[in-house]
C-alpha cells in the first residue's frame, strides 16, 4: 500500500488548534514514523484529549476500588454492570456534557441525556430510569435564569419523548458556576445477564455496521472543546454543539433491542465524543483487531463532507456495530422495520491498524493499540498537585443564636439550594413505563423503580455537597458517596454500586489536582468502608472561565435494591402519633453549613467530619430495621440538619411535627437544630420502644425527639404552619423562572 | 374482552397500557404495528400515548396518515370502542374521530403531575364505573394538552353530555388553577357523536395499580370489560 494522501502540510498552529502539545505531538511522530495528514492529526486530537484520554485522572482514578461479588462488569466498558438476581443486571453511568450546555443549554442537555441513554443500551440493557445533577450559577447572574430554562426544557424534551422516566436528581445554584454549569446526566438500564453486549470486536473479515441517523458536520471537536478552559469568545464555539433528536434515539432503542434478541451481534458501541473515530479504535482496541473503513458508504446528511469531517462529527444517534458473517440481512430487515439508515462500512483486519478509504483512495493508515494505549497518562510529576489546606473547624458557641428558630427554617427552606425542585421536575415524564413508585417519585431521598414484572425495586440517588469539598476535598468526596448509600438506605433499598462523573477546574493547576486527588482519596475510603464500588464514570476537567474554577463536584450517582419493594418507605409522615427517632450523634457541626450560609451570610469553616464505620452501622441498622416493618418513614438527614430534615418529612406527608427541644441536651438549640453530623437518619415510627431497645442492642446511637400531629412544625415553643413553609419551600424557583 | 393496541414508531405507553389492560383482562392486549392495515377482530381499541413520529410537524399529525389508521376508523364507525390517550387522543382528533385539537400548554412548558378529574358523564362503556362527578386523580404529562374547539362545538359537546372528564379540584369545583394546561371548559376527555369513542389527555393506566400511588385508573379498563365482557 502507498502513503495516504496528503491533503495539506502539518504547521506548528495547526497542531496547537488540536491541542496537542509539543511532547505530544513528537510522540505522534514517533508512533506514526511519518508526519501524519489532517486527517490522521485530528484523530490523534480527539483520541488524545483529555475527555477521551482521561490522561490527567487515570493514574488517580485506578485507586478507587471496582469490586464486589455483585460487579459483573467495571469501570472500562460503556457503562457498569451490577448483578441484581434472577438472571438480571442493572446497568449504569452517569456522565457530564458541561462544556455544550452551557454554550447552548437545550442541545447541550438533551444530547448529554441522549448519549448517556446509548452507553446503557449499547450493552443490552433497556434504560428504565434517568436522573440529573445540575449545578448552575448564582441566581443573580444575567444568564443563570436562561440556562435553567434551556437545561431543563431539553432534559425534558429528550428524555420525555424517549420514553424513559426521569426520576430524580439534584440541583444547586453557586457563583462558581456562573461561567461554567454542570450537567451530568445518568442513566439506569435493566438487561438479562445472558444478553450483555460488550465493544470489542473479532473476526478478521466481519462487517462493521453503521446505523442510526446519517452524519453530519455537527459537533466536530466537541470532545476537544470539552477539554479546555472558556474565555469571552466561547459563545463563538456553538457549532460544535450537536443537535439532538430523541424520536430517532427512540427508534434507535427498539431497533438494538430487537437486534439483541437475535444472535447477529459479535460487539456494539455507540458513536458518543469523537463519534467514529472513538467507536472505531475502541471496539478494534480492546479486541486486538484492525478495522478498514470506507467513507463513501457512511450515510451522510450533508455534501461533500471531507474524510477528517467524517472522523471527527458528532452527530447523534448512531452506532457502529460488527456483526456475524451471514446475518447481514437479518440485521438490515430490523433497521429497516424501524426506518434506520444501516450501511456496512467496513471489515475487520488483523492489521491492528486503522485504515481509511475515501473516494477510492486511502486517506488515513494508523496503528490502533499504539494510538489508543499510548494515550498519555500523567502521573504527579507532570500534573503536580497541592493538598487543600485544611480548614478551621468552627464551635457552634461562636454562632450566634435565631431570634425564632423557625423563622430560620422558613428562610432556609425557601433558600435556593433547599427550595423545591418541583418546577424542574414537573417538566420531566417520572412516570412513564410504569414502574415508578408512589413514593419513589421525584422529591424524596432515593428514586424507586420497580424491576418490571417483580415484586424487586431499583433505588437511585444522585448526590455530592461541593461546599464541603471545596473546604476539605477528602471530607467531601468521602461525603458525597456516604451521603448517597444514606439516601439508598432511607428508602430501605441496599447500596450496590456507583458511578462517578468527577467536575473540576484546570488540572494544570497544582491546586485544582490537589482537589481531586483529594476528593479521589476520600471516595475511596467510603467506597472500601461501604463495599460500594466503582463501576463507571465520567471526568470532567478545564470547568474554568478567565482562571475562576468551579467548586470540586464529584457527583455521585448510585444505584442499590430492594427485593420486596412493598417494604419500602418514603420520606411522608402521613399520620399522627409517629414517634420521631433521630438515628445517629449529632455535636451540631455548623461549619460550611445552609444555617451558617443562608442566615449569617458565611462560606467558611470545616465541614462535618465523615466517620465511615459510624455510617456503616447506622445504616445497616436503619435498612433491616425498615425491612422488617418497623419504620413509617424515613429521612437521611444532610443538607440544613435535624429541623430541615423533619419539616420536608411533615411537607411531603402533610401532617406536622414537634420536636422535644430538651433532646438538645447540653448543645445550643441551633447547632441540635441545624448542625449537619453525618451518619443520621430521622425515623418516624409506630412502636418507638422496639426500634429503641434494637438500636440499643446493635449499638446504634438513637434517641426519641418529638412526635407527629398537627399542622405545624414546633419545637421549644416556636410553632410555624405547615403552609406557611410549604409556601416558602414551594414557590422560590417558579417566582425566580417567571420573573422577567 | 379482545383489546388490540396500536404501536406507532415513538409510542411510548404502549406497554403501560397494555399492563393496565392484561391485568383487568386476564390475557395480554394484541399489539398492533402502525405499518399494519389488518387489526384482528376486537372489542377495543386503544391509541397510546407517546410521541408517535416526534411530534413532528403536530402532536398525533402523522399517526393519523399510517395504515391502521384507515382500519381503525372504520372500526370506530362500525361502534367498535376506541381509546385515545394522550397521544393518543392527539391522533384520534387528527384522524376526524374527536372534534377540536390539542394545543400547546397555555404555560408552554411540559407537564407531569397528578391531577384531579371530574367524571362529566358516566353512561358510557369507559365510564360506567365510575359515579356521576365523582372526582377521581390520574397523572397527566403532556406538552400539547390544550384542549381548543369553537364555541358552537364547545356547546354541543356540552348539549350532546359528551365531555367526559373535566379538570377540577378536591370539590369537585372548576377553577384557573385546577386547569392544568388552559383547556376550554376544563375539558380532559371527551366522546365522540355516538359515544364508543373517548379521547383523554390524563393518562389512567398509570395509575391503575396502587403500587403505584393510587388506583384511580383501574375502575376505567376494569369497566371496560365487563360492559365488553
Amino acid at each position: 500500500m502507498s502513503a495516504p494522501t496528503v491533503e495539506s502540510e502539518i504547521t506548528p498552529e495547526i497542531i496547537a488548534e488540536h491541542g496537542l502539545s509539543e511532547a505530544e505531538y513528537d510522540k505522534v511522530l514517533e508512533i506514526m514514523g511519518r508526519a501524519p495528514n489532517i486527517t490522521e492529526l485530528g484523530i490523534f486530537s480527539v483520541m488524545w484529549s483529555e475527555h477521551c484520554s482521561y490522561k490527567s485522572s487515570k493514574h488517580w482514578l485506578k485507586t478507587l476500588p471496582t469490586e464486589a461479588p455483585w460487579v459483573i462488569c467495571g469501570p472500562g466498558e460503556n457503562a457498569g454492570i451490577i448483578d441484581i438476581g434472577d438472571g438480571q443486571a442493572a446497568i449504569f453511568k452517569m456522565e457530564s456534557h458541561n462544556h455544550p450546555s452551557y454554550i447552548e443549554p437545550y442541545q447541550g442537555a438533551a444530547t448529554g441525556v441522549g448519549g448517556i441513554l446509548r452507553d446503557v443500551f449499547t450493552m443490552g440493557a433497556r434504560p428504565v430510569a434517568n436522573m440529573n445533577a445540575l449545578r448552575f450559577g448564582s441566581p443573580e447572574h444575567p444568564k443563570t435564569r436562561h440556562l435553567v430554562d434551556g437545561v431543563v426544557a431539553g432534559i425534558g424534551g429528550y428524555g420525555n419523548c424517549v420514553g424513559v422516566p426521569t426520576v430524580g436528581g439534584e440541583c444547586i445554584f453557586h457563583s462558581a458556576y456562573d461561567g461554567n454549569i454542570l450537567v451530568n446526566a445518568m442513566t439506569v438500564g435493566i438487561a438479562d445477564t445472558d444478553k450483555i453486549f460488550y465493544s470489542a470486536a473479532s473476526g478478521a473479515g466481519n462487517p462493521i455496521v453503521y446505523v442510526g441517523s446519517k452524519t453530519g458536520r455537527d459537533g466536530i471537536h466537541g470532545a476537544t472543546m470539552a477539554s479546555a478552559e472558556f474565555d469571552d469568545d466561547s459563545d463563538e464555539k456553538r457549532p460544535t454543539v450537536q443537535v439532538g433528536d430523541p424520536f430517532t434515539e427512540k427508534l434507535l432503542i427498539e431497533a438494538c433491542l430487537e437486534l439483541m434478541q437475535t444472535d447477529c451481534i459479535v460487539g456494539i458501541q455507540d458513536m458518543g465524543a469523537a463519534g467514529l473515530t472513538s467507536s472505531a479504535f475502541e471496539m478494534a482496541s480492546k479486541g486486538g483487531m484492525g478495522v478498514e473503513l470506507d467513507l463513501d458508504q457512511v450515510p451522510q446528511r450533508e455534501e461533500n463532507m471531507t474524510a477528517y469531517e467524517m472522523m471527527l462529527s458528532e452527530s447523534q444517534e448512531r452506532m457502529l456495530m460488527v456483526l456475524k458473517p451471514g446475518s447481514e440481512d437479518e440485521a438490515r430487515a430490523i433497521f429497516e422495520k424501524w426506518e434506520l439508515d444501516f450501511a456496512i462500512v467496513g471489515t475487520l483486519t488483523e492489521t491492528g491498524r486503522m485504515v481509511l478509504m475515501h473516494h477510492g483512495r486511502m486517506v488515513a493508515d494508523l496503528p490502533i493499540d499504539p494510538l489508543a494505549l499510548a494515550s498519555p497518562e500523567y502521573d504527579e510529576k507532570e500534573r503536580p498537585w497541592t493538598p487543600t489546606p485544611p480548614p478551621a473547624a468552627i464551635d457552634a458557641e461562636s454562632i450566634a443564636a435565631p431570634n425564632d428558630p423557625l423563622a430560620a427554617l422558613a428562610k432556609i427552606l425557601g433558600a435556593p439550594d433547599m427550595a423545591s425542585k418541583r418546577w424542574i421536575w414537573e417538566q420531566y415524564d417520572h412516570m412513564v413505563m410504569g414502574d415508578t413508585l408512589g413514593h419513589g417519585r421525584p422529591g424524596g431521598d432515593a428514586a424507586l423503580v420497580r424491576v418490571h414484572g417483580t415484586d424487586k425495586a431499583l433505588a437511585v440517588t444522585t448526590d455530592c455537597t461541593p461546599r464541603y469539598c471545596v473546604a476539605d476535598p477528602v471530607q467531601g468526596g468521602r461525603q458525597a458517596v456516604a451521603e448517597t448509600w444514606r439516601n439508598i438506605t432511607a428508602v430501605g433499598a441496599k447500596p450496590l454500586a456507583i458511578t462517578d462523573c468527577m467536575n473540576f477546574g484546570n488540572p494544570e493547576r497544582p491546586e485544582i489536582m490537589g482537589q481531586f486527588v483529594g476528593a479521589i482519596e476520600g471516595m475511596r475510603e467510603a467506597c472500601v468502608a461501604l463495599e460500594f464500588p466503582v463501576v463507571s464514570g465520567n471526568v470532567s476537567l478545564y470547568n474554568e472561565t478567565k482562571g475562576e474554577a468551579i467548586l470540586p463536584t464529584p457527583a455521585i450517582g448510585a444505584v442499590g435494591l430492594i427485593e420486596n419493594a412493598n417494604k419500602s418507605v418514603g420520606l411522608g409522615i402521613t399520620k399522627a402519633g409517629l414517634t420521631l427517632i433521630l438515628i445517629g450523634d449529632t455535636e451540631g457541626h455548623l461549619g460550611q453549613s445552609m444555617y451558617l450560609r443562608e442566615i449569617e451570610g458565611r462560606e467558611d469553616g470545616a465541614p462535618p467530619p465523615v466517620d465511615l464505620a459510624t455510617e456503616r452501622r447506622n445504616g445497616d441498622f436503619v435498612r433491616a430495621q425498615i425491612n422488617d416493618g418497623n419504620v413509617a418513614a424515613c429521612h437521611d438527614l444532610s443538607d440544613g440538619g435535624l429541623l430541615i430534615g423533619a419539616a420536608e418529612m411533615a411537607m411531603a406527608g402533610n401532617v406536622g411535627v414537634t420536636l422535644d427541644a430538651d433532646a438538645a441536651s447540653t448543645l445550643p438549640l441551633h447547632a441540635w437544630l441545624f448542625g449537619e453530623d453525618q451518619a443520621r437518619y430521622l425515623i418516624a415510627a409506630d412502636n418507638a420502644a422496639a426500634l429503641l431497645a434494637d438500636a440499643k442492642t446493635a449499638g446504634v446511637s438513637a434517641a426519641q425527639i418529638g412526635v407527629s400531629g398537627g399542622d405545624a412544625v414546633a419545637v421549644a415553643g416556636f410553632s410555624i404552619a405547615l403552609s406557611k413553609l410549604k409556601l416558602a419551600h414551594e414557590s422560590w424557583l417558579p417566582d425566580f423562572m417567571n420573573v422577567g | 374482552m379482545k383489546a388490540a393496541v396500536i404501536v406507532f414508531p415513538g409510542s411510548n405507553c404502549d406497554r403501560d397500557l397494555q399492563v393496565a389492560l392484561r391485568s383487568a383482562m386476564g390475557a395480554a392486549p394484541k399489539m398492533v404495528w402502525h405499518g399494519d392495515s389488518d387489526m384482528p377482530d376486537v372489542d377495543l381499541i386503544a391509541v397510546p400515548g407517546g410521541f408517535s413520529y416526534g411530534d413532528y410537524l403536530r402532536s398525533g399529525a402523522m399517526a393519523a396518515k399510517s395504515p391502521i389508521m384507515k382500519e381503525v376508523v372504520a372500526r370506530a364507525g362500525k361502534g367498535v370502542p376506541v381509546l385515545g390517550i394522550c397521544n393518543g387522543f392527539q391522533v384520534l382528533t387528527e384522524a376526524g374521530l374527536l372534534p377540536g385539537a390539542l394545543m400547546r400548554n397555555a404555560q408552554l412548558k411540559y407537564i407531569c403531575k397528578d391531577v384531579l378529574l371530574k367524571v362529566a358523564a358516566n353512561d358510557t362503556a369507559f365510564t360506567q364505573a365510575y359515579d356521576q362527578d365523582q372526582v377521581i386523580r390520574i397523572p397527566i404529562a403532556h406538552h400539547d394538552g390544550n384542549y381548543f374547539a369553537d364555541d358552537d362545538t364547545l356547546n354541543e359537546l356540552e348539549d350532546d353530555n359528551r365531555v367526559a372528564f373535566r379538570y377540577c379540584d378536591a370539590a369537585g369545583t372548576l377553577s384557573e388553577d385546577a386547569n392544568p394546561n388552559g383547556s376550554q371548559r376544563a375539558i380532559a376527555g371527551i366522546f365522540n357523536k355516538n359515544r364508543n369513542v373517548l379521547g383523554m389527555m390524563p393518562h389512567p393506566e398509570r395509575l391503575a395499580d396502587a403500587k403505584l400511588g393510587g388506583a384511580d385508573g383501574k375502575p376505567m379498563f376494569d369497566g371496560l370489560v365487563q360492559a365488553l365482557g
